[in-house]
């Protein structure tokens, strides 16, 4: 995690743009660094908590346990799934090649 | 031809498995976990990533993880949580797969692998845990497309990571086999390479013999069969040998096995470097095995391979080659102790399970369930050659008449005629024609060549067709011509 004293500098979020396949202009980059940095400032408040006597936790629910029988359900109809698709063809999603 | 393994290198091999559990729905939908059928039929909001849908856990596939990490004596981590791995692949509608990270269901477990000489070898269990499918893609050059099917998205996977205990492409073999032997006998996945549903990538590196610290690893991927395990694994030491020898660095990288070229090649990846982002999955709450779940299941656990196997050698006092059969499935090893509750003479009935019996069922390509012969009917078998009532020919004859019929030794001895002919009067009669038939073979007999015996008992048991007892034709035989007592084969 990135720590919120740690200034997010441009190149930084340049490299989350392309993990996340978005393709950012030169004052996009300049405007979300800005903002994330006030976004991260603002978390960096919590580093002051003194946490020490709190277990972590990985849920903020009171819930634990919620299972599923293994049953089948019924899916949904390859016809409504080409709907979502961009592009189809046979049944399939249709992408650029990948690889 | 690449040169043999140089003496002064070692090679290091760790295995990641993907199993993918045999149960009856996906891990966090109902939608069915099925193979084989019509592209995105299978499939629902949840396994899709539409938005506002909610995965919940299958209970099965959380009894399945746990199954396998008690089989292969790792420790379970009782706090089950899981986390998202994001990546952006067609493959994966989510954007991320829900995998775990830091608290993976089982850990520090092992698993014993024999070589063929019977030494045993304790492989580490590093990690193992539960995780989520991707889709299947398939890749046009024509159309400079890849097409999506979305129907394996969410089908439960467990993976298991080997420790890097493994010295060479053949001991990655044997854990290989070892460890779906294990699976198979849990019964939580089909365990089947040429499907998928049991995957395999190794990370291999090389180092001088003796030293402790890792040399830069290259992971394979695209092995699709244990064949092409052992290929791979045997071409990539070979590769990185050479490297080294020629003074050159190893490059760390994924590369694929071509089947085809019978070589490893580097993977072409439009992939940004690794940069999964874990993160804990908010969307399920986290799980507590309770002591008695964890007991119940251990107890669903069978007694396994590597145990069995022991144990069939000591009881039984089988060999080791009848005993690898038996025990490398569980109906045969079933039906095998079975037989030896109701006939006392375990080695006949081992040679004839790994014998004839296996042989039938190759042939039939079914396994034993689908066998229509029960234990009793087997030792009946076993039996009427004992009694001498079968020769050894007529036995596997009437072996294959009751696996056609489903009918029982006695009736198919009877209705086939393939009882042995033990009168000793036919006998008589059969070696008295074959003595005249062949009057020069008689003549070296008894001039000593007492070899040539063997000779006239095949051709009596010829104009038998088989049903005459060759013990006592040999006898009959040797007391015509050498004088020889005939008593002994009564």
């Amino acid at each position: 995690m990135t720590r919120a004293t740690k200034i997010i500098t441009q190149d930084d979020v340049k490299y989350i743009a392309s993990l996340s396949r978005v393709h950012l202009q030169k004052e996009e980059t300049q405007h979300l660094t800005k903002d994330l940095e006030g976004i991260l400032h603002y978390v960096h408040k919590l580093e002051r908590l003194d946490v020490r006597e709190i277990d972590p936790t990985s849920h903020v629910l009171p819930l634990k346990n919620v299972y599923r029988c293994d049953e089948v359900r019924s899916s949904l109809k390859q016809a409504e799934v080409m709907q979502l698709a961009i592009q189809q063809q046979n049944g399939f999603l249709k992408v650029p090649k990948v690889i | 031809m690449m040169p043999a393994m140089e003496q002064r290198y070692e090679t290091v091999i760790g295995l990641e498995v993907h199993l993918q559990f045999s149960t009856q729905t996906k891990i966090f939908c109902g939608c069915a976990n099925v193979f084989g059928q019509q592209a995105n039929s299978q499939t629902c909001p949840v396994c899709l990533g539409l938005p506002g849908a909610l995965p919940v856990l299958n209970q099965k596939a959380l009894e399945y993880a746990i199954k396998v990490a008690l089989a292969l004596d790792c420790r379970i981590n009782t706090l089950v949580k899981f986390d998202r791995k994001n990546y952006y692949y067609p493959d994966l509608p989510k954007g991320y797969q829900i995998s775990q990270y830091d608290k993976p269901i089982a850990q520090d477990g092992h698993l014993l692998v024999a070589d063929e000489n019977g030494t045993t070898k304790r492989i580490g269990i590093k990690r193992a845990h539960l995780e989520e499918d991707a889709g299947k893609l398939i890749h046009d050059d024509q159309t400079n497309s890849s097409f999506v099917d979305y129907n394996r998205t969410g089908t439960p996977l467990m993976e298991i990571v080997s420790e890097p205990d493994l010295r060479s492409a053949k001991e990655a073999y044997d854990y290989l086999q070892a460890l779906k032997l294990t699976l198979q006998y849990l019964h939580v996945s089909d365990c089947d390479m040429e499907k998928g549903s049991l995957r395999c990538d190794a990370n291999v590196s090389l180092r001088i013999k003796g030293t402790s610290s890792f040399g830069t690893k290259v992971e394979i991927k695209n092995m699709n069969s244990f064949k092409a395990v052992r290929a791979a694994l045997e071409f990539e030491e070979r590769r990185q040998q050479e490297i080294l020898v020629s003074g050159a660095r190893v490059v760390q990288e994924t590369r694929l096995w071509n089947d085809a070229k019978a070589l490893t090649l580097p993977m072409r990846s439009k992939e940004e470097a690794h940069d999964y982002r874990y993160f804990p999955e908010p969307d399920l709450v986290p799980f507590v095995l309770e002591e008695s779940m964890i007991a119940s299941i251990r107890c669903s656990v069978p007694e396994l391979p590597r145990a069995k196997y022991e144990r069939l050698r000591q009881t039984y006092g089988l060999s080791e080659y009848d005993t690898n059969i038996i025990a490398a499935d569980q109906d045969i090893a079933d039906f095998f102790e079975a037989c030896a509750k109701l006939y006392g003479d375990t080695k006949k009935i081992a040679n004839w399970l790994s014998g004839p019996l296996l042989q039938e069922m190759n042939a039939r390509k079914v396994g034993l369930k689908d066998m229509r012969v029960t234990p009793q009917d087997f030792i009946v078998l076993l039996q009427k050659m004992a009694e001498n009532v079968l020769s050894n020919l007529a036995a596997k004859e009437t072996l294959k008449y009751m696996l056609d019929t489903g009918k029982g030794a006695v009736l198919v001895i009877e209705e086939r005629g393939l009882a042995q002919l033990s009168d000793s009067a036919a006998l008589i009669k059969i070696v008295e024609d074959v003595i005249c038939q062949n009057e020069s073979v008689v003549q070296s007999i008894r001039a000593g060549k007492e070899s040539a015996v063997g000779f006239l008992v095949g051709q009596a048991m010829r104009q038998s067709q088989g049903k005459a007892n060759p013990k006592m034709i040999g006898a009959i035989i040797r007391n015509k011509l050498l004088g020889s007592s005939i008593t002994e084969a009564y």
